[in-house]
């Protein structure tokens, strides 16, 4: 049975589209086959984060209003062939999709993939909602800073009323990701701390990622982390989320705080590595 | 069947609940009128566009004739009230008129003050009374409003920043308060709002409210109870 996955915030700019490209090429190593399907008409970014943009020919939105087909539209990752996206349109707005055409499009992935993971837009708007609507399981991902953490609340409400499964009776699977957690500030006080966005958004941890200059640079380099660089904490970070939505059981850690050697012996703070 | 049949639509049929303010004219109308221009200059946006429904029980019976409350239902009209429904007068008086079909609107819970005749209606034969108590037992959401004008809340679970209660009687909430609870809005100064853990937006029972920076940090994070003692709203920790 294929799952429809959508990995949501409200807020912008927390790890949405950086996370579902590294969830999906997690899970497609892992051995399933993986969609990921950029939702952010107009601001796709997507493309970019799988190094797949110089070979965007077709769109959700040209496959939606039946100006392509949908493997027309398939771009198939070039380093595993069990990956593949679907990009959003660069052109358009959100008011090109529509639920009906959106649902047949899910309805057809459903049939060619095991997990169909849906990139959403930031915000609570028709983008977001049409990303939710036909989701099985939700992803949180979630800052763990206050205006993060206040928009996942809220999001998480939506995911309660305006999913195709609420309006039925049955419940969303909901995970929290916490991502760009750094714990030296949390420590400080100058961040939240996992045990309070916990206490606030009442819903399954399902990983932390701690903040890394690793993830920018795979991200420039338009290869997913766990692709890039599978040995970085971010990248073992996020293989064990996908191994835990897989319904393996690891525990989990709190990212600590990294001190190289120097550091160790002359007492003071580096950065992260 | 016909293909015609086949294709219709169906059509589904909501219930909506609205918050309606009641005003209950007085006799000598005048001098009521006069009072409520003065309140309505004094407090712009009194009503707004909320709708109104007219409590009409005082309205004299007998001599003055079916005038009066055709007279006090003009004089809201003229000030822009949006009456959606009248109460505490029989719809025969209104039949004939650009007001008779106004649906009639008894309430549940309001007490009329003492010392006003009521005019008895005929008790309609339907539904039995809402239940007066509303039970949630999941966390209230940013964004989420839970209106319940019957009665009593209870949460079971936190209400988050940016969600609100509101409830014609008490609010209970078995977690964290984050957001804004509204109490009273039947049951008046009667009504009280409990927490397990006060970080409140803000909190009114009957009209008056507070916000956080009212009461300072010492209720912060404890549980709370909060009731109106007169003209001022009391905050103390429970336990």
């Amino acid at each position: 049975m294929s799952k429809v996955m959508v990995v949501t915030s409200g807020k912008g700019g927390v790890g949405k589209t950086t996370s579902s490209a590294s969830l999906g090429a997690a899970l497609a190593q892992a051995g399933k086959t993986v969609v990921v399907v950029d939702f952010d008409v107009g601001l796709r970014n997507l493309d970019l984060v799988m190094g797949a943009e110089r070979r965007v020919v077709y769109d959700l939105v040209n496959v939606v209003q039946g100006d392509a087909k949908l493997p027309q539209a398939l771009i198939r990752d070039k380093r595993i062939e069990t990956l593949s996206l679907l990009p959003a349109s660069q052109t358009r707005d959100k008011d090109a999709l529509t639920e009906e055409g959106v649902g047949r499009v899910i309805d057809d992935l459903r049939e060619k993939f095991d997990w169909i993971v849906c990139d959403s837009p930031a915000g609570i708007d028709k983008g977001a909602t049409l990303a939710m609507r036909f989701a099985d399981l939700a992803v949180v991902v979630t800052n763990p800073e206050v205006s993060s953490v206040r928009d996942s609340d809220r999001i998480i409400g939506m995911l309660d009323s305006k999913t195709r499964r609420a309006e039925r009776g049955e419940k969303v699977e909901k995970h929290l990701l916490l991502t760009r957690y750094d714990a030296a500030r949390a420590a400080r006080g100058d961040m939240m701390k996992v045990e309070d966005v916990l206490e606030i958004l009442a819903i399954p941890l399902l990983g932390i990622i701690a903040e890394s200059p690793d993830v920018l640079t795979a991200s420039n380099l338009g290869c997913p982390i766990t692709l890039h660089n599978p040995a970085s904490p971010a990248a073992r970070a996020y293989d064990e989320a996908a191994r835990r939505l897989l319904g393996e059981t690891i525990a989990i850690t709190a990212p600590m705080e990294r001190r190289g050697l120097m550091s160790r012996l002359f007492g003071r703070k580096a950065v992260v590595a | 069947m016909s293909a015609e049949a086949l294709s219709l639509p169906t059509i589904l049929i909501r219930g909506r609940s609205v918050m309606a303010l009641v005003v209950a004219p007085e006799w000598p109308l005048e001098e009521w009128l006069a009072a409520l221009d003065e309140q309505m200059r004094r407090t712009a946006g009194l009503f707004g566009h909320r709708p109104v429904v007219a409590h009409l029980g005082a309205a004299p019976k007998g001599g003055a004739g079916p005038e009066s409350v055709l007279d006090a239902l003009d004089a809201l009209a003229a000030r822009d009230l949006r009456v959606i429904g009248v109460d505490g007068v029989d719809p025969a008086r209104l039949a004939g008129t650009r007001w008779a079909r106004l649906p009639s609107l008894p309430q549940g819970r309001e007490t009329i003050p003492q010392g006003r005749e009521t005019i008895p209606q005929v008790a309609p034969a339907g539904p039995p009374p809402p239940p007066s108590s509303l039970l949630v037992d999941r966390p209230v959401r940013s964004g989420q409003a839970i209106v319940f004008e019957h009665g009593d809340v209870t949460i079971i679970g936190p209400v988050a920043s940016g969600a609100e209660v509101i409830a014609g009687g008490s609010i209970h909430v078995y977690g964290a308060l984050r957001g804004r609870a509204i109490a009273g809005v039947m049951t008046g100064g009667e009504a009280r709002i409990f927490c397990r853990k006060m970080e409140a937006e803000l909190v009114a029972v009957d009209g008056l409210y507070r916000m956080a920076e009212h009461w300072g940090p010492d209720l912060h994070g404890r549980a709370v109870q909060i009731r109106r003692d007169q003209k001022t709203l009391a905050l103390s920790a429970l336990a």
